[in-house]
């Protein structure tokens, strides 16, 4: 069971709703109770996403909706059903290694405690999936809604420009 | 969890008005940003939310054949911020990149951002320069109301407890050969609210020296976002230089009600008045051609 807040001790009637979602691929079909956040939600099913500020300013939740990032704790549950959801999960190789972007994230020092690195990259995720070249600026302000205490963010925005880079590489060698 | 008592998902416009009136209590969930982080601060506690999120009908932006561009307002800011028909809106889809970070742009809705009634709403200054209408629904029909008329006080707007906004809609006569510009002060260059947003929309001569229409708008100069209209009449038929920058900054001021508050003091928001109001008529009559 997701972790629960204590509410206002008013007498609540909660009816549970059912919905239906994709998470990393998978189709799932759950009750859901129509209070928790969608970050409650997801906290039960991988570990990945982090609760940060749960107000929405720190991106420590950010998971990708089709396509696009979200603060998962300002997103109610509910709104999930039908959605394609992906968390740090998805971009893992098939045999479980990291992935490029997580490769680049280790190799350039983009992480210290790490409680960061799962939002960060998922909103370097949606730069990369945007299939073009970025400056820096860019990035900086594309990566603007994810808060890091450790790093300094140069090194993530290095790891994250080098990834992107390599991929549009890659693409035009194809 | 958050919070809430009951959630209604509505499932239709008319649905959505049916639930606003039944559930008297009830408030009106869009893209949650302002609602949910209010529940999470305390606010709010133990309401009931009727919810519009899964109205796709309330979104999108469209041309209309006469040239009217009909934003509806479950419309994200991403969505502005990017659509082809905003582009040559400059004051709106720069007041719509500018709205908290990626994430906050991709939930937060251009409908709830007005209808909250918040004085430092981004979208509202460019929407006031634009001369946006607004189409507002409930059970007794379709009002339009021009949204200068729709800010009524601090934080109040004209919305009827069970009545919806449904369209915002700018007419070609409104943006067409203009140029805008949106300035947004606050201390952080993003996840920030506004300490005051400044929108000019500006049209000039056929030879661009001239200008033919200013408007000029302020969130968080007064108690509801304004135009500010002594500075505009001064503008009309002048020469655009510099001369007519500190006029017009001058009256500005003038017509602006700023106060001090914990965020900054009346004599900054003067000075910023002033500033900003000539950085965004600069970049405007760029855009708007100025030779």
């Amino acid at each position: 069971m997701p972790p629960r807040y204590e509410n206002s001790g008013k007498e609540s009637r909660s009816v549970m709703k059912e919905i239906t979602y994709i998470l990393n691929g998978e189709t799932i079909t759950t009750h859901v109770d129509p209070r928790w956040s969608l970050f409650e939600l997801l906290r039960g099913e991988v570990s990945s996403i982090k609760r940060g500020c749960d107000v929405g300013e720190c991106g420590a939740c950010t998971v990708l909706i089709d396509g696009k990032t979200y603060n998962s704790c300002i997103y109610l549950a509910v709104w999930a059903n039908g959605k394609h959801i992906r968390t740090v999960e998805s971009l893992s190789m098939p045999d479980g290694s990291p992935g490029e972007l997580q490769k680049a994230f280790m190799d350039d020092g983009a992480v210290q405690c790490g409680f960061c690195t799962p939002g960060f990259l998922l909103s370097a995720t949606a730069l990369i999936e945007e299939d073009r070249t970025f400056t820096r600026e860019e990035i900086r302000r594309q990566l603007s809604g994810n808060l890091c205490r450790c790093t300094g963010y140069e090194n993530i925005i290095n790891a994250v420009e080098k990834t992107i880079n390599k991929h549009i590489d890659n693409r035009g060698t194809k | 969890m958050f919070d809430i008592s009951n959630l209604f998902e509505a499932t239709s416009v008319e649905d959505a008005i049916s639930l606003l009136e039944t559930h008297e209590q009830a408030r009106v969930i869009a893209g949650g940003s302002d609602i949910l982080i209010k529940l999470r601060e305390g606010e709010l506690s133990g309401c009931d939310l009727v919810s519009i999120f899964g109205l796709d009908e309330l979104r999108g932006i469209t041309l209309g054949a006469d040239g009217t561009i009909t934003i509806r307002p479950l419309s994200s800011f991403s969505l502005i911020e990017k659509d082809e028909n905003i582009r040559n809106l400059q004051a709106l889809s720069e007041a719509a990149a500018q709205v908290g970070g990626p994430q906050i742009r991709n939930i937060a809705t251009i409908g709830g951002n007005i209808c909250n009634g918040a004085v430092s709403a981004d979208s509202a200054p460019a929407l006031l320069t634009y001369d946006a209408v607004l189409e507002l629904k409930s059970s007794n029909g379709v009002r339009i109301v021009p949204i200068h008329d729709f800010y009524t006080g601090p934080g109040k707007v004209d919305l009827g407890r069970a009545e919806l906004l449904v369209g915002i809609h700018i007419k070609r006569q409104s943006y067409e050969g203009f140029g805008g510009c949106y300035i947004k002060y606050s201390a952080r260059r993003a996840m920030d609210i506004s300490m005051l947003g400044c929108a000019v929309n500006l049209k000039l001569s056929a030879d661009k020296k001239y200008v033919e229409k200013l408007c000029l708008a302020y969130g968080v100069a007064a108690p509801t976002p304004i135009r500010a209209r002594t500075a505009e009449k001064e503008a009309e038929g002048a020469l655009f230089n510099e001369e007519l920058l500190e006029k017009v900054s001058k009256l500005a001021q003038e017509d602006a009600m700023p106060r001090t508050s914990w965020r900054a003091s009346k004599e900054f928001r003067l000075h910023l008045l002033g500033e900003l109001c000539r950085r965004a008529m600069r970049t405007a009559a760029k855009r708007a051609g100025l030779s």
